[in-house]
């Protein structure tokens, strides 16, 4: 069946990104200022093209695996839904960026053309099979992003933060590399399929070595997902960064480091001896995280670095669905646990759009809406705005009837599934201590009386997003069935499960 | 039976869509229509759930008007509505408070009334969606939604420490239900992949298994109800919050947590609840006498009826872990009762507060004298609290009482205290605010209550009255389906 199609179809959506990228580049080059717009509108048009070729793709396929390049690269349905999400992800980031960058001059030909690279590199990570193109992708998205955060030259905060991002980022390259290497010493492939049959063989290596190999794999993971105790770029990188790129940070980067966990935890090792040992590590990462992440985030004042610790915290949490799929040496219950930790990063994604999606919007020319307190009084400034923001943070929070709530709850049933009810406990205990500093938020807007003047009135697409998004999320909230059974079908696509 | 009716339904969706639409009608300019909107909204609430009433089948302890329908298929969600005689009425009484908070709040609310009086119907809809959900998921959704709407309540509309005391109840409240959570994932788990509680029901379980279940669940109600020691967050949250608030607190948001404990911890956990009953009773004592004590001695109003309802609400669990007929039902009855006379008790002092701007018990004195109506209307309430026979409050602490009796002498004896200290804590309340000679010159220039919160006390006192003099008409929902919950925890599980 494979075969009658054609040789490159799973690779279309990432020939016709890269094609689309460069001719904006060159377009831009001689439209100049004045026809930006032109260059933002071919963006937004680049990503609906990939989202109709994915959309092909899958079509073709039927949602089955299909490989090509040898078997480096691979479109499953895990991967499509995915990239279409991430699509989403960066349009959106797109639309609440454009007045806050040309305020500030920062609306350049390159932003596009970094931001669709950077799209490139996830999509590569999220369709890879092949620890080389793990690898290149996972460099492809990580050095745009490094150009990224620096795009403002003049702003010394974010020199520095994107300084700090590369020099961590590629010690974390580096120690993800030298676990490919381990891996590949022992089972003699970089291929994760063939990895993954070596492994399941158990034959090849012994389990210690295996088990080093995986700290490593696992440490670089933790990096680009960034939790405890490998999460220091976080918040300054967050905080340093232009608000317009920290919101592109925070969103589908995300899912593209929950795929390549996907690949190379799951993919790779994830039978039974050895899943047990990177499920170990990934346990103790995400308890690390919950609890730094939701401490850290009370003592702060500014919004941004709020949101970065609470990210720490999330993608904990979010770890603890994938700590939770082998059970007592058997993966049946692995697809509802990946599945779960599927539904949390595409729902945190939504949420940290809308939250950072405001404080964007928030900020106006030559002021930057940074501290927590610039949120006081928004009810007053604009119900409606601020209706959004409570949502995100009860969202956030895991509050139903909103989304986060069902992201929790799908990730807890799993923990339980697997029987660590303490793990659970553990987990709900530091939501809770989470739930404070987003309830200081509404209380701000909502309890306060406002310090600043005058209404919130972001651009007519940007307000009319914004709250589409915001409403997505009571929305998904009182019908998640749909998106969670998407994940579950999505995993359960997965050649390795 | 009543397979095609979708009465459960409409008493969720209307105030929710109700409050939704006024939120629509913007800000403060057209705080006229909102009130009106609100008004017809809580009005259509109450009426949708009048059938529920009049349709019940009294003689079933079966669930009905049940509504199932697959919700999340993940994870075998339903949308599964139903009532029995234990929920029924709270049903009914939400939405007959909600009209008279809506009343109350008519003039009184100047700020904000749309996003007022929508947060009040949001909430109606969703406590009776908690009263009515079947399904554990579903439950937990409507049961923490409720915080939304009273953390905004407190925060905007309430008094000035109205921070402390909104972050105090909303995390609180989260702490317990969080672990009610864990504990439903437990049961999923353990129940092969179900969430109707009535498969809980019928689900096996071991006592060690049982007893943690029990913990857990105690947290997340006891929280709610409250019980000594987790009710620190009341005093403060009436205190605080605006006199609807308070009356929909005390109410209805109270008996969630007293639901919570006859709808799950008892036919879930029946050996684990035998097992702790000596514990519940002891907790449940101390609310009754030792609460009983502190609310002698307060010197602001709100606070002394908030320490009331605490140790109301202990009668409420102690007839609950009686295992007899008499306690269980003297419980619910004892709980619709102190929906109405706390509500009242909060609408008085909302009466009062609007003239004066103090809660304080000593800035009053001599209130007869000015206002006679609002004085009779409040000794009503005020004797009602004390348990006078004829009110309410007699019939419920009577049945618990007699309940006590059967169980233990010296239960009884410590329960029956309580008609001693609630009598002098209320009476004397209304004695220092309400008899005495004239003070403060600002009580002499008091104006009576006026028609519309004459309205409301009088549609309460009806109440109160009717359920004092006449209590059968309520008790009928509710006997068969306590017998069919008495031999169910009677005979256990292991």
């Amino acid at each position: 069946m494979i075969s009658a199609l054609p040789i490159m179809l799973p690779a279309y959506a990432e020939i016709f990104l890269l094609a689309a990228a460069c001719a904006i580049l060159i377009l831009d080059v001689y439209c100049g200022e004045r026809w930006r717009g032109l260059s933002y509108a071919l963006s937004l048009a680049t990503l609906a093209g990939c989202a109709v070729c994915t959309a092909y793709v899958m079509g073709m396929t039927g949602g089955e695996v299909a490989y090509t390049f040898n078997g480096m690269f691979v479109s499953d349905r895990m991967a499509s839904v995915l990239k279409l999400f991430a699509y989403l992800g960066v349009a959106l980031c797109l639309v609440y960026s454009r007045a806050y960058l040309r305020e500030r001059n920062l609306l350049k030909g390159e932003y596009f053309v970094l931001v669709l690279l950077a799209t490139l590199g996830m999509m590569v990570m999220m369709s890879a099979n092949h620890f080389l193109t793990v690898y290149l992708g996972l460099e492809l998205m990580s050095l745009c992003l490094y150009t990224l955060v620096a795009l403002n030259r003049e702003s010394t905060a974010a020199t520095e933060a994107a300084m700090k991002y590369f020099v961590l980022g590629a010690l974390a390259s580096g120690l993800l590399l030298y676990g490919m290497s381990i891996l590949y010493g022992t089972t003699g492939s970089l291929e994760i399929t063939s990895v993954a049959n070596a492994l399941r063989g158990g034959a090849s290596g012994s389990r210690t070595i295996l088990a080093f190999g995986l700290v490593f794999l696992v440490a670089g993971i933790a990096f680009k997902l960034g939790v405890v105790p490998f999460h220091m770029w976080i918040p300054d990188v967050y905080h340093g960064a232009p608000t317009a790129v920290t919101l592109f940070l925070g969103a589908a980067p995300k899912l593209a480091a929950f795929a390549m966990a996907m690949r190379l935890l799951v993919g790779a090792a994830g039978s039974p001896p050895l899943a047990l040992d990177w499920q170990m590590m990934l346990v103790l990462l995400s308890v690390l995280s919950m609890a730094v992440g939701n401490l850290a985030a009370i003592a702060q004042s500014n919004i941004k670095r709020m949101l970065a610790y609470s990210t720490i915290a999330h993608m904990g949490f979010m770890l603890l669905g994938l700590a939770s799929g082998v059970v007592d040496g058997n993966r049946l219950s692995a697809p509802g646990a990946y599945g779960a930790a599927m539904f949390y990063a595409l729902t945190y994604m939504l949420m940290s759009l809308v939250a950072f999606g405001m404080v964007v919007v928030l900020s106006r020319a030559g002021y930057e809406a940074e501290h927590i307190s610039d949120f006081r009084g928004l009810n007053r400034r604009s119900p409606w705005f601020a209706a959004m923001m409570m949502l995100a943070m009860f969202s956030l929070a895991g509050i139903p009837p909103l989304v986060g709530f069902y992201a929790k709850l799908a990730v807890l049933s799993a923990v339980i599934e697997a029987g660590h009810v303490w793990l659970a406990v553990v987990a709900v205990a530091f939501s809770l201590i989470g739930a404070f500093y987003y309830l200081r938020v509404v209380k701000l807007m909502y309890f306060d009386e406002p310090t600043q003047q005058g209404p919130v009135r972001p651009q007519l697409d940007t307000g009319v997003l914004l709250s589409a998004n915001g409403l997505a999320l009571l929305a998904l909230g009182v019908f998640p069935g749909a998106l969670m059974q998407l994940c579950l079908s999505a995993i359960k696509g997965l050649g390795s499960i | 039976m009543h397979n095609t009716t979708h009465w459960l339904s409409l008493a969720v969706w209307v105030p929710i869509g109700a409050g939704l639409l006024i939120l629509m009608t913007g800000g403060d300019r057209r705080a006229g229509v909102a009130r009106i909107l609100a008004l017809a909204g809580s009005i259509a609430g109450f009426l949708v759930t009048l059938p529920l009433a009049a349709d019940f089948d009294r003689r079933s302890s079966t669930m009905q008007f049940v509504e199932l329908a697959p919700w999340i298929e993940r994870f075998q969600v339903n949308y599964h509505l139903g009532v029995d005689g234990i929920s029924v009425l709270f049903i009914l009484l939400n939405s007959f408070i909600t009209v008279l908070v809506v009343i109350a709040g008519w003039e009184v609310i100047r700020d904000r009334v749309a996003q007022y009086m929508s947060a009040f119907l949001v909430m109606s809809g969703l406590l009776n969606g908690t009263f009515a959900a079947l399904d554990a998921v579903l439950f937990y959704v409507f049961f923490e939604a409720t915080l939304i709407p009273m953390y905004l309540i407190i925060g905007i509309w309430g008094g000035p420490n109205r921070v402390y005391a909104a972050l105090k109840f909303f995390l609180y409240t989260l702490l317990g239900s969080l672990l009610l959570l864990v504990a439903f994932l437990y049961l999923y788990s353990r129940s092969g992949g179900s969430f109707a509680v009535l498969d809980y029901h019928t689900l096996p379980l071991p006592l060690d298994a049982q007893i943690v279940l029990f913990v857990a669940f105690l947290l997340a109600f006891a929280v709610k109800v409250p019980m000594w020691p987790v009710h620190t967050w009341l005093p403060d949250a009436h205190v605080e919050a605006p006199t609807g608030g308070s009356a929909v607190l005390a109410a209805i948001l109270l008996k969630l947590g007293a639901y919570g404990f006859i709808r799950f911890s008892l036919p879930i956990l029946p050996d684990a609840s035998h097992y702790l009953a000596p514990l519940m009773i002891t907790l449940s004592l101390v609310a009754i006498v030792y609460i009983g004590l502190v609310a002698l001695v307060q010197t602001d109003m709100k606070k002394l009826i908030a320490y009331s309802s605490i140790a109301h609400m202990g009668f409420v669990t102690l007839g609950m872990f009686l295992f007899n007929a008499y306690g269980v039902e003297g419980a619910l009855v004892q709980m619709i009762s102190h929906g109405f006379v706390s509500a009242a008790l909060f609408l008085c002092v909302g009466v009062m507060y609007d003239r004066m701007h103090s809660r304080n018990i000593a800035d009053y004195g001599g209130l007869v004298n000015t206002m006679p109506k609002f004085a009779s209307f409040m000794m009503l309430f005020a004797l009602a609290n004390c348990g006078l026979p004829a009110t309410s409050g007699f019939v419920g602490e009577f049945m618990v009482i007699m309940g006590a009796m059967q169980f233990d002498f010296w239960v009884a004896f410590l329960a029956a205290t309580t008609l001693i200290t609630g009598a002098a804590y209320t009476l004397w309340l209304y004695k220092r605010v309400i008899y005495g000679a004239i003070a403060n010159p600002r009580v002499a220039e008091l104006t009576d209550a006026g028609p519309r919160e004459l309205l409301v006390l009088g549609a309460l006192a009806i109440a109160v009255l009717w359920l004092g003099l006449h209590p059968a008409p309520f008790t009928e929902f509710m006997h068969v389906s306590v017998e069919n919950l008495l031999k169910h925890v009677a005979a256990g599980k292991l």
